[in-house]
């Protein structure tokens, strides 16, 4: 087969998500958006003492921003807020081609996701999960209120 | 007629970005042109280049005449009574916007009833939303069956005694149904109803007659229809416009002004204010000289032969399903799909990588993809100069996708 975006770390994510499930104990979540794909996710973190405990995902979108959001949460569980927001500016970075090859490295698997500098029409895809998780920093209040709503939703059904 | 290899090669010749490198689905979103038409566009610009309609000199005579003449083969290719009735837009969009702020908020009322089917494309949708909210009247929605027919009954039956205006495409961007605006324009004509027909699609596919529609109105875009972007065209009966205000308002549409008012100028010119796509026109005069020196009878017997082959190849592909008809004759080369488990936008991506151009999204009929239950979809559509061997191209990469994308099966 051709050299192909669609590698295997990215089709991988994309079919066999980790992190793709409800969250029940999630404190923060705020849903991400991007209209041109029709992709949208719910991204879902339990964060304690400044620190991502747990995080996870749902929702339904093309492969990128499926897979994206994954890698992501692979990387950032653990972290505090502080360090993942420092590999969303080098994310972020990377999709804009302004990235030295430490950072690279530092992005571990979402570093495949590089190509996607190249294809402007995507990269609201590779974004979105990134977006979503430093609006929930943004905006605290907004991310535990919708979380509080969600479980008051999933309790009563 | 029996269309030869040596007939396909000499038409594929005509169009300089058609090549072996990449095959060219997407022509329902735009077509190629020609390189008659590109010339045709140049030739105005390097020899014919003024103010048309407006100059007193040899040259901006010339730039009128080739204006004109666009106008006059416009009529003659879609059968109107006289070129008064031929109005130049940027496009269909336009085309059908002008209708709704001209006629529609000055015409209609609250109480009154429009009607529109699901199966529209946006730009026939959104001008009657405003129209309604604008006017109060009410905005009804006809529901064809799931593969998009529409029956006599049907329509019959979505309209009220309060209908006044009905809009309709001829054809669908996404299922490729052509539908019958003659019996509905007759059927909505009785009910006292103006009928707008969208020919964005069927006038680059089919041979379209608005004097044997008897439709009020019916816009088209030239660029789908190897014209370039930027040239539309509105049609409409002259007892209609001839009672209607102004859309744009502006230099070369009227007849005296003065600091409190102006007059308007005659058909067509009331609707046509500033300076007009005149390099345009002289493309789409060009496009339509080469429909006709092309033909109706090769261009819809090449296009079946073509949307049957890649029906017949897209039924070997596991997990891929067709919208709309089963019927080849149904689709006008439109073929719009799923593929199981892979996003339209990533089948878009994998198609490019394999030199293969689709669309992929909501084509625009977000409401009727929704009714269908499928919010995203991936679109082929063929044109007269695509071949078997693009066809070919395009479902081996189809027959692909699952695997690259980590499936088994």
């Amino acid at each position: 087969m051709q050299n192909t975006f669609y590698n295997e770390i990215l089709t991988d994510h994309n079919l066999h998500p980790a992190h793709k499930h409800d969250l029940p104990d999630a404190n923060m979540q705020l849903e991400g958006v991007n209209p041109s794909c029709g992709d949208d996710i719910v991204l879902k973190l339990k964060v304690e003492d400044g620190k991502i405990v747990d995080g996870a995902y749902v929702g339904d979108g093309c492969a990128i921003s499926q897979a994206s959001a994954d890698m992501m949460l692979d990387l950032v569980i653990g972290k505090t807020e502080a360090e993942a927001r420092r590999l969303s500016d080098i994310f972020l970075r990377m999709i804009k081609g302004h990235i030295t090859e430490e950072e690279h490295e530092e992005l571990e698997e979402a570093g495949a996701l590089i190509d996607v500098s190249h294809m402007p029409s995507r990269v609201k895809c590779a974004v979105l999960g990134w977006h979503t998780m430093d609006e929930i920093f943004d905006e605290p209040q907004k991310a535990m209120e919708e979380a509080r709503q969600g479980k008051a939703e999933n309790g009563e059904s | 007629m029996t269309i030869t290899q040596d007939m396909i090669g000499r038409v594929r010749a005509d169009f300089p970005l058609i090549t072996e490198d990449v095959a060219y689905l997407d022509n329902s979103a735009t077509s190629q042109k020609p390189q008659s038409v590109i010339e045709a566009g140049k030739r105005f610009y390097e020899t014919e280049n003024a103010n048309p309609l407006r100059g007193l000199y040899r040259l901006s005579v010339a730039a009128t005449e080739t204006y004109e003449q666009a106008r006059e083969a416009v009529r003659a290719f879609i059968g109107a009574g006289s070129t008064e009735e031929i109005i130049f837009t940027r496009n269909a969009t336009e085309s059908l916007n002008l209708v709704a702020y001209s006629w529609a908020l000055d015409n209609l009322k609250a109480g009154d009833d429009i009607l529109v089917t699901i199966i529209e494309h946006h730009s026939n949708m959104l001008p009657w939303q405003m129209a309604a909210k604008k006017t109060g009247a009410n905005l009804h929605y006809l529901y064809p069956d799931k593969t998009g027919a529409v029956t006599e009954e049907m329509f019959r039956n979505a309209l009220t005694p309060e209908t006044k205006l009905v809009c309709m495409t001829q054809l669908s961007n996404v299922l490729g149904r052509s539908y019958d605006l003659k019996t509905y324009a007759r059927i909505a004509h009785e009910m006292g109803a103006v009928f707008v027909g969208d020919g964005a699609q069927s006038t680059p596919h089919i041979p379209v007659n608005v004097t044997d529609l008897d439709v009020d109105f019916f816009a088209f875009s030239g660029h789908k229809m190897l014209a370039p972007m930027g040239i539309g065209v509105l049609y409409g009966k002259k007892t209609l416009l001839e009672r209607m205000q102004p859309f744009l308002r502006g230099g070369e549409m009227i007849d005296y002004v003065t600091t409190e008012g102006a007059t308007w100028a005659e058909l067509p010119h009331k609707f046509e204010a500033g300076t007009v796509n005149a390099g345009g026109a002289a493309g789409l005069l060009a496009a339509i000289e080469y429909y006709q020196k092309l033909g109706w009878d090769f261009i819809e017997q090449r296009e079946l032969e073509l949307t049957r082959y890649a029906m017949e190849k897209m039924k070997d592909v596991p997990h891929v399903t067709l919208l709309g008809s089963d019927r080849p004759e149904e689709h006008h080369g439109i073929l719009t799909f799923k593929v199981d488990g892979v996003h339209p936008h990533d089948i878009a991506a994998m198609m490019d990588e394999d030199g293969v151009c689709v669309r992929a999204g909501h084509h625009c009929a977000q409401p009727l993809l929704k009714y269908l239950g499928v919010p995203n979809t991936t679109r082929c559509s063929l044109a007269f100069y695509n071949t078997e061997a693009e066809i070919d191209r395009f479902t081996a990469s189809l027959a692909t996708l699952r695997s690259r994308m980590g499936y088994q099966d």
